[in-house]
């Protein structure tokens, strides 16, 4: 905005100031109304929801699949979308900087005078565009499910190894068969063909990536996950 | 009947110059309504008293001005329902405040016991499932009204001029609203908890630059040892909303000082036409006479008289 922009905003604010009434008591009244809708639902969605605990944070054995809060879930969605290791630090740091640096500075790159919507129709596009892009990954991330549970159909021995890795979160982030989330790791249906046991038990202990550790497993169930998934062809 | 408040003549709207001044001078300080009607001798002594109080105050802190120009400042002409959405984050960062002080009597920040001490929270304190339930939800509704506040502030383009720093200043409130959630998450320190924290942990570590430092300082370390809880306790008890509420402090100054935007489809008519002024008198004298019901009827002609003002200028 120019100087004369500038001043003719000011000019026009101050007109429809004048106009205005006070803040108490006509703002104050929809504040306090809208703040008492605020407390109502929280009260609400406390009463019916309530705060279940999970099982007690256990290192040793991974039962649980991790999970981030939904307001995070277009980011874990994210991860999901880029799958190639080396891109995968652009998917969990490199797109969520760039889009807060992108918000940060939005007043200084955005120089269209213009403030209704409907004048500024990039922006508008723009913003609704966003808001779609995030609505519709935290619903896929929404949907995703909780998976705990493998399909594929392996031989007796390669049972025990199965429920480790359901169990232990491998789901959150591969895929085997029909289960599991497809990324940010590598589908694991066929891992057996790609990687020998020794591979697949040195990832599983000193892994790439965001990928946790599962070397303290105890040595049984450990022995036993190598040997399903090694079984995987 | 209309209830006179006993407002301080410092308090009150101060009359235009020539007009017969309301008990004015800090010396007589309210001593009649000005009516001349006689209440009760116990009912004038508590309300002279409480004056007397608002006076003393206002002799030592000269607060009066602040609130009169804080209170009676003008809102612009088309103030709606969206503009609640600011004061109602703030007031859901207070309510998340005020059951974090009630959690924090009870919960013990250490890997060994903190599971534990919400276990006894949840299932033996009186009330303290609904207090950790009002703190959960709490947050999830703060982000909700975080965001749909942002939308507002973007489609009503009130981040231009001269409002840039303001806008700045919100979304570092949404950077460190959902550092809170990221670090609160841990907390309750079940399975989910430390998983996901472990993720977020390494999804941290693995940025370019600072990512590896970042990680080690929230961790305290290179690993998730028994010192990462009660550091990101301290983060989400202390640090974070020190910071959250020093900057919402500034954002409200900013508010104050700029003034709120009026609607972008609101022209500001250099000549209205003498049809406007006509439906604009009766409305406003309604509105100070000063019925119970004043505040319902004069938001929706607000609201009517905005429509059509758009609907001319557009």
């Amino acid at each position: 905005m120019n100087t004369a922009e500038k001043e003719a905003y000011l000019r026009e604010y101050e007109v429809l100031k004048k106009k205005g009434k006070p803040f108490f008591p006509y703002a104050v009244f929809k504040d306090a109304t809208m703040m008492a809708i605020t407390a109502g639902v929280i009260v609400l969605m406390a009463l019916l929801l309530g705060a279940e605990q999970g099982p007690k944070a256990d290192p040793t054995t991974t039962t649980y699949v991790p999970r981030p809060e939904w307001y995070f879930f277009f980011l874990f969605e994210l991860l999901r979308v880029i799958k190639p290791p080396e891109l995968v630090p652009i998917a969990t740091v490199g797109i969520p900087t760039m889009c807060m640096v992108l918000l940060l500075l939005l007043p200084f790159y955005d120089r269209n005078p213009e403030r209704a919507p409907w004048r500024r129709p990039v922006a508008t596009v723009a913003g609704i565009m966003t808001i779609v892009a995030m609505a519709f990954l935290t619903f896929l991330g929404a949907s995703a499910g909780s998976p705990t549970e493998i399909e594929l159909e392996v031989a007796p021995q390669f049972e025990q190894g199965k429920q480790v890795a359901a169990q232990s979160g491998c789901l959150a982030c591969h895929k085997f068969g029909e289960n599991g989330n497809d990324g940010p790791g590598p589908e694991l249906t066929e891992i057996g063909s790609k990687l020998p046991a020794n591979a697949i038990e040195r990832t599983l202990v000193n892994p790439s990536g965001i990928m946790p550790e599962y070397g303290n497993l105890p040595p049984e169930k450990f022995e036993s996950l190598v040997a399903f998934l090694a079984s995987l062809q | 009947m209309a209830l006179k408040l006993p407002v301080p003549a410092a308090l009150r709207k101060p009359s235009k110059p020539g007009e017969r001044s309301n008990g004015a001078g800090t010396n007589g300080a309210g001593t009649g309504d000005g009516n001349g009607k006689a209440g009760s001798p116990v009912v004038d002594t508590v309300k002279e008293g409480a004056i007397d109080v608002v006076g003393w105050l206002d002799e030592r802190t000269g607060a009066s001005p602040f609130l009169t120009g804080l209170l009676l400042r003008k809102v612009p002409k088309g103030t709606n329902w969206f503009y609640t959405l600011g004061s109602a984050t703030m007031f859901a960062f207070a309510m998340q405040a005020l059951t974090g002080v009630f959690l924090a009597m009870y919960y013990v920040p250490s890997a060994t016991d903190a599971y534990d001490s919400i276990n006894y929270l949840t299932n033996d304190v009186f009330l303290g499932e609904f207090v950790r339930g009002l703190h959960k939800w709490g947050a999830t509704v703060m982000v909700i009204l975080i965001f749909l506040h942002m939308g507002r502030t973007f489609f009503f383009g009130a981040y231009k001029y001269p409002r840039e720093l303001n806008w700045v200043i919100g979304v570092v409130l949404l950077i460190l609203t959902l550092v809170m959630g990221l670090t609160g998450y841990l907390l309750p320190f079940d399975q989910r908890s430390y998983w996901a924290t472990i993720v977020a942990m390494n999804i941290t570590g693995s940025g370019p630059v600072m990512g590896p430092y970042l990680a080690d300082f929230l961790r305290a370390g290179s690993e998730f040892t028994a010192t990462t809880l009660p550091r990101f306790y301290a983060v989400h008890m202390l640090l974070v909303p020190g910071l959250i509420i020093a900057l919402i402090g500034a954002h409200l100054y900013l508010v104050v000082k700029l003034g709120t935007t009026a609607p972008p489809w609101l022209r500001a008519d250099p000549k209205p036409k003498p049809l406007r002024e006509e439906v604009v008198g009766p409305a406003s004298g309604n509105g100070i006479s000063g019925n119970g019901r004043s505040g319902n009827g004069r938001s929706g002609n607000g609201a009517t008289r905005a429509d059509e003002h758009d609907r001319e200028s557009s």
